[in-house]
């Protein structure tokens, strides 16, 4: 077997050093009736027959590169520099551990200052954390953490949140006792939606949670929410679910949010499926002790150069155990690498020029599409991402055109199936790699189908 | 000295004891590197793209015009930032990596090119499921391998780490105790002293409160003690096997009967899967959920700290709960369960925005096919015979915490330096000098001054050979009393012992920019 080392005298030999005869000497202690069951395993394959047969699965799917592509609602295509996969597959990085031991670890740590550094500059707060596992859980912790902050337990979330967030959410909250409260999903418009948060605001509330450009692409000013929410001594809770638009609109930050959390995946990190992204999460200074998860601060080493460690784990599980701030273990380590040096590339510039072209792509894309008979654009505003609704219902029109090898976008009823009312919205993403034949494909295509 | 006949030097001057610092601070390959806001401009970017059109924005009026202190890097000067940065870090391609608990084994690069195929990287989790056949297959066949490698009958595939494991199998828990309307009474969940953090701030993220399960004299749980705290109110036992000592828990059978006579549930942390893949399955030992760490068993790489992956093993009695999405095969198409109210109204719920961590269990289901259940069972058997004979060369020198054999790891305390002056922590520091990573170190907490050491199936004898001659020759040092060598380690490393104390005490966790407006709000 090509990944281990030993032989069959190696085995032998070192059988004699331990003092036994047979490995299971060594297993001693497992009930003899559970020690070696019968697999039903295949045996071990050489690399050729295991590309082969991962190959073929692979082939089986559809990806973003062999048509036009439109899908977004939490997750988007977007190009990535060549740069950026080849550095973290070096060795260093891939093949290291959480760094314990910073002095030889500051790789590790130098990347994940910068890279808190660059999350809290583009959310528009104070300071940043090393990552948590995606945006969804992100999301769930802002809300724990607005409960420890100011005492209270109720955690209203807005209807425009990722309802995929919101579950996460909900649950999590659940368990230590929150009470949640989830306003309706409003598709036509998130203006109005900011007064009706406000108005459930009360001395109770321990935050509002409110994402933005929300789940169906409308913008919103966040600042008359974050005074109501300040007023009662609540926090505000920004949500970014395409981090690319902070190269555009205004981060929730600059609008008076408390904390902000975003899923990172756009910069620097592929669809797959799904997972791993990289959740970001930013707050206050104030807020710090607060806060989940890894944290990377600056100090100097016994000659006084300086270096980074991984500070403020007196916050963690492994010193604080069941007091700690939350049981995460991990960050998303080498996802946050590839984020920071697509951002380091990127600049200020590039993201910039990265979000306008997102949302040239955009508003093409809208306004072609809004062209087709029976077809309705709901969006005033919106970054890179608007919502559609169809004369008919879209999950079968979206298989149609999929049979078409157009992925036209994400049906209402995969995000809210319980509501039937959001059964004939289409959500359509563009981003800078759209060009004008994936618009025209998709013009055409859903002409034909509807 | 010998000379060529240019008058070239060709051999070295003779011993050059005296090492006087460099005028840049950088020694030969070591190169200290800048933070990138200290080199690069706010102007500057590394990324072309063509120019915009200048269509008319529909942003809402709520464009961003504050300058956000971005740097940009040119690519060659990006490339050359991380590559100094990565020669300041240890890695298991550089050496042995013997962390206990951590599982720091071999990363095939079959993996890496498996998760980059466009048909895995390359696809979006909201993808009519029509498209992404291939998709759910894989995770179909992955979930099947861990049912069979546990022996259990259902696997939520979802959760992104180990942690995050543990809080869905302590949610399924959750859900089902409120089933039976028990939630309100069974508050209390049992963990052994030895645990990981995790385990008690997991339980404790769930509302339960967590009491502490003594060890007795050889490592394990005290079944004694265990038998007198269970109670109609216990929930749960959270037990990691083989346990944070390296040993594998006998009585595990006794621990499963005596929290389900009470009508609990047994919590089994997979942390430590490695030692025993193939070798048993958890399931025959009585537990109900159990977290697999596919970055530690099954050879994901660790990335400096993540991404993890944690598909948890549940039993029939908690199979009802599991989260959603998961994956379905009808007939010859797999589906997704998304939602409750597609036929899964016992789910607890949704525990990540979409499926879990996909570009994992594309590197996880390769490693397990290259190894096959063949090459699993070696591996365990490999890893264990590994620790033992790590263990029985080290107590050459070295104080073993507990007598008698290990599984995967090897736990010593600090008896050995007793007297020496010097500690665990410097003993750890003056491995690094030596040209290794450190153990654990302080962990598990039942030991004073624990080493907790893993060397796993990757390494070889030579290694092995190696690593521990280099270890015996410290400890005999240390019991010389040559404090010098310790106390200042390490000398060698890009930094010297770092200042923890002084981070934690006024915290600086970014870059600040050093703008006279910037400045003035300090």
């Amino acid at each position: 077997m090509r990944y281990l080392p030993l032989n069959d005298a190696d085995r032998a030999e070192m059988r004699d050093v331990i003092g036994i005869n047979n490995i299971d000497d060594l297993f001693a202690d497992v009930p003899k009736d559970a020690l070696n069951p019968t697999l039903d395993l295949p045996s071990h394959q050489s690399e050729m027959a295991v590309e082969r047969w991962l190959g073929a699965l692979a082939a089986k799917n559809r990806t973003a590169d062999d048509g036009p592509f439109f899908i977004g609602a939490g997750a988007y295509r977007h190009h990535v520099p060549a740069t950026v996969d080849h550095i973290i597959q070096r060795s260093e990085f891939l093949t290291s551990y959480t760094p314990y031991q910073p002095e030889i670890a500051q790789g590790t740590l130098q990347y994940l200052f910068e890279f808190q550094t660059q999350v809290a500059s583009l959310l528009g707060m104070e300071v940043a954390n090393a990552s948590m596992y995606d945006g969804s859980t992100a999301c769930a912790e802002a809300a724990l953490m607005a409960k420890r902050v100011t005492r209270r337990k109720k955690i209203i979330l807005a209807g425009g949140l990722h309802p995929h967030y919101a579950s996460v959410t909900r649950m999590n909250a659940e368990l230590v006792g929150c009470e949640v409260i989830h306003a309706p999903a409003n598709p036509l418009k998130n203006a109005e939606e900011s007064d009706e948060l406000a108005a459930l605001i009360d001395d109770q509330t321990a935050c509002v949670i409110v994402q933005n450009p929300d789940a169906f692409g409308h913008i919103a000013d966040l600042t008359p929410l974050a005074e109501k929410a300040h007023a009662t001594g609540a926090l505000l809770v920004g949500v970014v679910t395409e981090v690319v638009s902070l190269g555009a609109i205004k981060s929730p930050g600059e609008m008076g949010a408390d904390i902000v959390v975003a899923e990172g995946q756009s910069i620097g990190n592929s669809l797959n499926f799904g997972g791993p992204y990289v959740g970001l999460f930013a707050t206050r200074q104030k807020y710090i002790r607060h806060m989940p998860g890894r944290l990377c601060g600056k100090t100097v080493d016994a000659e006084g150069k300086r270096g980074f460690v991984l500070t403020l784990s007196t916050r963690e599980q492994h010193i604080r155990r069941d007091k700690a701030t939350s049981n995460i273990c991990t960050n998303s380590g080498l996802c946050a690498l590839a984020f920071s040096i697509h951002m380091s590339l990127l600049g200020e510039k590039g993201l910039r020029t990265m979000a306008t072209l997102s949302h040239e792509a955009a508003i093409e894309t809208a306004d072609a599409v809004a062209a087709v008979e029976g077809v309705e654009l709901l969006n005033k505003s919106f970054f890179n991402e608007f919502t559609l609704r169809l004369p008919v219902e879209a999950e079968p029109i979206v298989e149609k055109l999929a049979a078409k090898n157009i992925l036209a976008g994400v049906p209402g009823v995969r995000l809210w199936p319980e509501d039937d009312a959001l059964q004939n919205l289409l959500i359509i993403a563009a981003t800078e790699t759209t060009n004008k034949q994936d618009i025209e494909a998709l013009v055409r295509g859903l002409g034909e189908v509807l | 000295m010998s000379m060529n006949n240019q008058g070239r030097p060709t051999t070295p001057p003779s011993n050059e004891t005296h090492c006087p610092p460099t005028h840049t601070g950088n020694k030969a390959l070591q190169i200290e590197e800048a933070l990138i806001f200290e080199q690069g401009d706010f102007v500057g970017t590394g990324v072309d793209f063509a120019p915009p059109k200048g269509l008319t924005p529909r942003l809402g009026g709520l464009a961003r015009d504050a300058a956000m202190h971005l740097p940009g890097l040119s690519e060659p000067e990006a490339m050359r930032h991380y590559v100094r940065l990565s020669q300041k870090n240890y890695a298991i391609d550089m050496g042995p990596f013997p962390l206990g608990s951590c599982t720091m084994k071999h990363n095939p690069r079959l993996n890496e090119k498996m998760a980059r195929l466009p048909g895995f990287a390359h696809i979006h989790p909201l993808q009519p499921t029509s498209t992404v056949q291939g998709a759910l297959a894989l995770i179909d066949v992955l979930a099947s391998w861990l049912k069979e490698l546990t022996g259990m009958p259902m696997v939520a595939m979802s959760p992104k780490a180990g942690a995050h494991g543990e809080l869905c199998g302590m949610m399924a828990i959750k859900a089902a105790l409120v089933a039976r309307g028990e939630a309100e009474t069974r508050v209390r969940v049992l963990a052994p002293e030895s645990a990981h953090g995790t385990n008690p701030a997991t339980a404790a993220q769930c509302g339960f409160k967590v009491d502490d399960i003594p060890a007795d004299k050889t490592g394990r749980v005290d079944l004694q003690a265990f038998k007198k705290m269970l109670g109609p109110d216990v929930a749960a036992i959270m037990v990691t096997n083989p346990n944070t000592c390296g040993l594998f828990e006998r009585d595990i059978r006794a621990l499963a009967d005596g929290v389900h006579e009470v009508g609990g549930y047994f919590y089994c942390d997979g942390a430590n899967f490695n030692a025993i893949m193939g070798k048993v399955k958890p399931g025959a030992l009585g537990i109900d959920a159990m977290h697999i760490n596919l970055h530690k068993t099954f050879s994901t790489p660790h990335g400096g700290g993540g991404p993890g992956s944690g598909p948890t093993v549940l039993s029939e009695a908690l199979a009802p709960y599991a989260p959603v999405p998961y994956v379905v095969k009808n007939a010859d198409q797999y589906g997704l369960v998304e939602k409750r109210s597609q036929g899964a109204e016992t789910s607890f719920g949704r525990m990540t925005a979409f499926h879990g961590q996909m570009g994992m269990f594309v590197r996880a289901l390769s490693y397990m096919l290259s190894h096959g259940g063949d090459g699993l069972r070696q591996a365990a058997e490999d890893a264990v015979l590994n620790a033992n004979y790590v263990r029985v060369l080290l107590a050459q020198e070295m104080s073993q915490a507990f007598a008698g054999p290990c599984m995967h790891e090897c736990l010593f305390d600090d008896g050995f330096l007793k007297n020496s002056g010097v500690d665990t922590i410097d003993f750890a520091k003056a491995m690094i000098d030596e040209g290794y990573h450190p153990m654990t170190m302080y962990f598990p907490l039942v030991v004073h001054g624990a080493m907790l050491i893993e060397p796993t199936e990757s390494e070889s004898k030579e290694e092995l050979d190696r690593f521990c001659n280099a270890l015996l020759a410290l400890a005999r040092e240390a019991k010389r009393g040559n404090q010098e060598k310790f106390k200042g380690a390490p000398l060698h490393a890009p930094r010297r012992r770092l200042d923890e104390t002084m981070a934690a005490r006024k915290p600086e966790l970014r870059w600040k920019p050093q703008t006279a407006e910037y400045l003035a709000a300090e």
